[in-house]
């Protein structure tokens, strides 16, 4: 186990020369030859070491931004231009694009090292990365249960150490659920917040990329770098936020009073391990901030409504990948329904071809009333829920996930229960709000999250709120086998 | 029994963009295959459409033209159905919600009535690209270029009743679009393409018969012929006894017939949704506002202007304003020559006659409208005559030189009639010497002679004289 420094740390140790962005991405390359949790699907040895040549010309010309040489793994469903993107299919398993993604041209240009794709979830669709064609990850923490999904391998590789940062993407808990599962801390921005282009579409309407950090330090760092508007993708949001601009200078605003959080009951009811999140709540109280009941009624319809959205969504997105322009083509097709059949059957895994076959159907005549328009309507009452909460209170505080990391195998034959999983996290994509996991605690010495929750655009509270809390744990400075994450460079 | 026919016609108007209606690939006909074709038109992972504004100024445009209603707020969908040379599986389209309502369009026909046809709707959506079955032995080609082409569907109601009703309306659908300059117009090239659906009733009843679809016709005789031979058809089968049944059908212009593509029942479902890659489409009251003032004059305007302050007959003005360029030519003409009656005479004499026999387009003739302008001087001022101005005429289209100066080429080819006294009074002189009796005979009051013996001048002078001159010199010289 190499050893581990948050992202400013290393930031600073290449502002002050003591080490440069090649040593430092030659020592990344070292720890991931060795990496036995399966996070990589692609490294990218010789791009990174040209990238980390570029940052240091960059930095000799005086250029000093904290991202600078600083190498961080992307998930593999952002396209990398000439760079293998396979968003962990057998689809698209030779598939290098010709453009970069808006968020991997963003980070490049703050000078951040690609070091290499991280495994996922087919087309991030699961919550314990199983369902990756390029096999599981394994969990750092108990290598015999999984690391959560579907952006595992980016929470893998951070909870081991193997980059400081990585990105993710969120559709109904991929940043957050596997961000608790390995003590990490994931934020999911508002939706609209950062570009989607370029990353491959799961459910258009709910995919959010985000970041996947030691801190929510690190994570306000990423997420300046990545945020604003691109004329690219028509769902991007225009805004002038003055917080977001001058993060990187001057990190994240002061919480300058304190806070009501809400605790909404329905998130409460069946915690079997409520020590830790009780914790939470306490420390947050002595902070000074105000702890209220709230009740947020429609959360148990989201999970059923959010399978609907995202199934029909992810029905038509996939229908491009059909074997003619790119992806998999099957062999000797014998005819154009052949050629369709054989080409998906076989690009696609189970998990993959059970949703799509969902989505199609609840898009069928007949049946979209009952399901597609129906689960839209959840869709505005769950988002009204959370407005009329906010109403009265700043930020919502709630476990990530139901349980802590499980075993290998365990949920695969049950996609119901799976789905379960993502009982607290689908109801924040289903409004678009952001949402942040940070570590808090154990339960049989896995790690566990508490999730935060706030209004549209107000990123700020949530990191704010992290960070303060951070200051007074030290839950995201715990690392597998009695490692710990060091906040100064150690040489 | 008699029978009527019911039709309605759906029209994809290829809309005049620069570039595609969600990316930013060029539009322009007739590039090499699949070089116009980018990231999003090939529906590579991960890349987003993004709304060409220019399109939904353009339906804007023929909204208003139609006096429809513009929806403020509309929504994009897709339409799903898999299609090799649909990249992403899905067209994105307008389905419950089109940017333009209801509106109407007027026809005058040919008997004189007017038939009101009703729009039901146009809305914005993507072309799709072409399969190429015939180039590449046991495979089929796939060119994207035309992938994510904007088009206008223009969808009307059943109310027309006849082939040549259809004709006529696919005709002045296709003249008021250029006329907005919202498409080019080339049929050849696809640049508007028309579904037929067709019924036939018996006469006086009111219920519809079963339809028919007859899909991707684009020529106006085509629109004819297609609709005129499934009108036939159904009605042969329903004297035989049989039925109509709703089938999708393909025009083989070559075998002259119509023949069954897809039958309905067997039709796919392509769940339509919003897609969700686009935020609806919302529109302000100012920018509805801003298309409307910059409205170009449209065809009914025109014809009356003409009629009003040109003092064109109803049919000059008509047929004159119907076509875009045709009224630019006319009034090009105009300009140069005064002359509005005798420039409309020209067009859609002499000029037309020519274009047709060529198979020419206006916007392809030979002649200048400065050089016909000119012409038409000439026979006003009396330098030529109308023989010799149609002798100029032929001479300008042969040389199709749009920079040749008339009054060069009147000289050149001695086209001048003959306004000089002198040389004429020796030529009169000459053929009254010639035919004393016709002379006598002209002196005793028949004035029949008169035309024979102008036409003895005229002879003599190769047409160069003016016959009203002649006219007069030879009653003097009695």
């Amino acid at each position: 186990m190499p050893a581990i420094t948050t992202l400013r740390a290393m930031s600073s140790a290449l502002r002050n020369r003591e080490i440069s962005s090649v040593e430092l991405t030659e020592e990344h390359l070292a720890n991931i030859a060795k990496d036995e949790t399966n996070s990589f699907i692609t490294v990218a040895k010789e791009r990174a070491l040209e990238q980390a040549n570029q940052a240091q010309r960059r930095r000799e010309q005086g250029e000093h931004h904290p991202l600078l040489g600083v190498p961080l793994a992307h998930k593999d469903i952002f396209c990398t231009q000439g760079l293998a993107t396979t968003c962990g299919s057998r689809m698209l398993a030779n598939f290098i694009a010709p453009y970069d993604a808006h968020v991997v041209t963003r980070l490049n240009q703050a000078g951040m090292v690609t070091i290499g794709k991280t495994n996922m979830d087919e087309f991030a669709m699961g919550s314990s990365n199983e369902s990756s064609h390029f096999g599981p990850v394994s969990n750092p923490w108990n290598t015999d249960t999984v690391p959560g999904g579907s952006s595992g391998g980016s929470a893998a590789a951070v909870a081991a150490g193997l980059v400081t940062c990585a990105t993710g993407t969120d559709t109904g808990g991929s940043i957050r659920q596997p961000a608790a599962l390995c003590g990490i801390t994931g934020l999911k921005p508002t939706y609209g917040r950062i570009s989607r282009y370029g990353m491959i579409a799961f459910a258009s309407s709910l995919d959010q990329a985000g970041t996947m950090t030691c801190d929510a330090e690190d994570a306000a760092l990423m997420l300046s770098a990545m945020a604003g508007f691109d004329d690219k993708d028509s769902t991007s949001a225009q805004r002038q936020d003055a917080w977001l601009a001058d993060l990187a200078e001057h990190g994240i605003p002061k919480l300058n009073r304190s806070l009501k959080i809400g605790l909404p009951k329905e998130y409460y009811a069946d915690l079997s391990n409520g020590g830790a999140i009780e914790a939470v709540q306490e420390t947050l109280a002595e902070q000074g901030h105000k702890l209220v009941d709230v009740s947020l009624p429609h959360t148990q319809a989201a999970i059923p409504a959010y399978y609907v959205i995202a199934g029909a969504e992810a029905s038509t997105n996939l229908s491009r990948y059909d074997g003619v322009r790119f992806g998999h083509r099957c062999e000797n097709p014998q005819s154009l329904n052949d050629l369709y059949t054989r080409s998906r059957s076989e690009g696609f895994g189970d998990e993959v071809k059970r949703r799509i076959l969902t989505g199609t159907y609840t898009l069928s005549v007949g049946y979209f009333d009952a399901y597609y328009i129906k689960a839209q309507q959840i869709r505005r009452l769950i988002a009204d829920d959370f407005s009329k909460a906010f109403a009265d209170v700043d930020v919502l505080l709630t476990p990530t996930s139901p349980t802590p990391a499980f075993r290998k195998g365990q949920l695969s034959s049950d996609p119901i229960a799976m789905y379960q999983q993502d009982l607290y996290t689908v109801p924040t994509s289903l409004a678009g709000l952001p949402a942040l996991s940070m570590p808090c605690g154990f339960v049989n010495g896995l790690p566990i999250g508490a999730q935060l929750i706030a209004p549209a655009f107000r990123e700020d509270v949530l990191l704010g709120l992290a960070a303060a809390y951070q200051q007074h744990s030290d839950w995201h400075l715990q690392r597998p086998n009695g490692v710990r994450v060091s906040q100064e460079w150690e040489a | 029994m008699s029978w009527e026919a019911v039709i309605g016609l759906e029209i994809h108007v290829q809309l005049a963009t620069q570039s595609k209606i969600f990316s930013g690939a060029s539009t322009t006909y007739g590039a090499e295959p699949n070089a116009q074709a980018c990231a999003v038109d090939l529906g590579l992972p991960g890349v987003l459409p993004v709304l060409n504004e220019a399109a939904v100024e353009m339906a804007i445009k023929f909204g208003l033209a139609i006096g429809a209603e513009i929806n403020l707020h509309s929504i994009f969908d897709r339409k799903n159905y898999f299609y090799p040379d649909l990249p992403k599986g899905y067209q994105i389209s307008q389905f419950a919600t089109p940017v333009v309502g209801k509106g109407e369009i007027t026809l005058d026909l040919e008997n004189g009535n007017q038939r009101i046809v009703g729009i039901t709707r146009a809305h914005l959506e993507e072309d799709a690209g072409k399969s190429v079955h015939d180039l590449f032995p046991g495979q089929t080609g796939i060119d994207l270029n035309r992938t994510g082409t904007p088009l206008l569907e223009v969808v009307s109601e059943p109310d027309l009743r006849s082939a040549s009703e259809a004709a006529e309306y696919f005709r002045q659908v296709h003249g008021l679009v250029k006329y907005l300059g919202i498409c080019d117009g080339n049929l050849a090239e696809g640049s508007m393409r028309c579904d037929a659906n067709v019924s036939v009733r018996p006469s006086g009843q009111n219920e519809f018969g079963e339809r028919t679809e007859i899909k991707n016709i684009n020529s106006f005789r085509f629109v004819e012929r297609a609709i005129e031979l499934e009108i036939e058809r159904q009605i042969d089968v329903l004297e035989a006894g049989g039925t109509i049944y709703r089938e999708t059908r393909l025009f083989d212009a070559d075998a002259d017939e119509t023949r069954t593509m897809r039958s309905k029942e067997l039709s796919e479902d392509y769940r339509y949704f919003p897609d969700p890659d686009l935020l609806p489409l919302q529109i302000s009251e100012a920018f509805v506002q801003t298309v409307r003032d910059n409205l170009p004059e449209l065809p009914d305007a025109r014809c009356e202007r003409y009629q009003q302050t040109l003092g064109l007959s109803a049919y000059d003005a008509a047929s004159l304003s119907s076509d875009l360029e045709r009224a630019e030519f006319f009034e090009a003409v105009v300009d140069v020559c005064g002359n509005p009656k005798l420039s409309a005479n020209w067009l859609n004499g002499e000029l037309s006659a020519h274009l047709n026999s060529a198979d020419l387009e206006i916007a392809t003739c030979p002649v200048s409208a400065k050089q016909l302008g000119q012409l038409i001087q000439r026979i006003d001022d009396e330098t030529l005559s109308s023989k010799t101005a149609k002798e100029l005429f032929k001479a300008l289209w042969a040389q199709a030189d749009a920079e040749s100066a008339v009054d060069e080429l009147i000289e050149q080819l001695g086209l001048k009639q003959m306004n000089d006294d002198g040389e004429l009074t020796a030529v009169v002189t000459s053929v009254l010497e010639a035919n004393p009796d016709q002379v006598a005979e002209l002196r005793s009051g028949k004035d029949k002679v008169l035309g024979f013996l102008v036409g003895q001048v005229m002879k003599a002078t190769g047409g160069k004289a003016n016959p009203k001159q002649v006219n007069e010199m030879i009653r003097k010289n009695l």
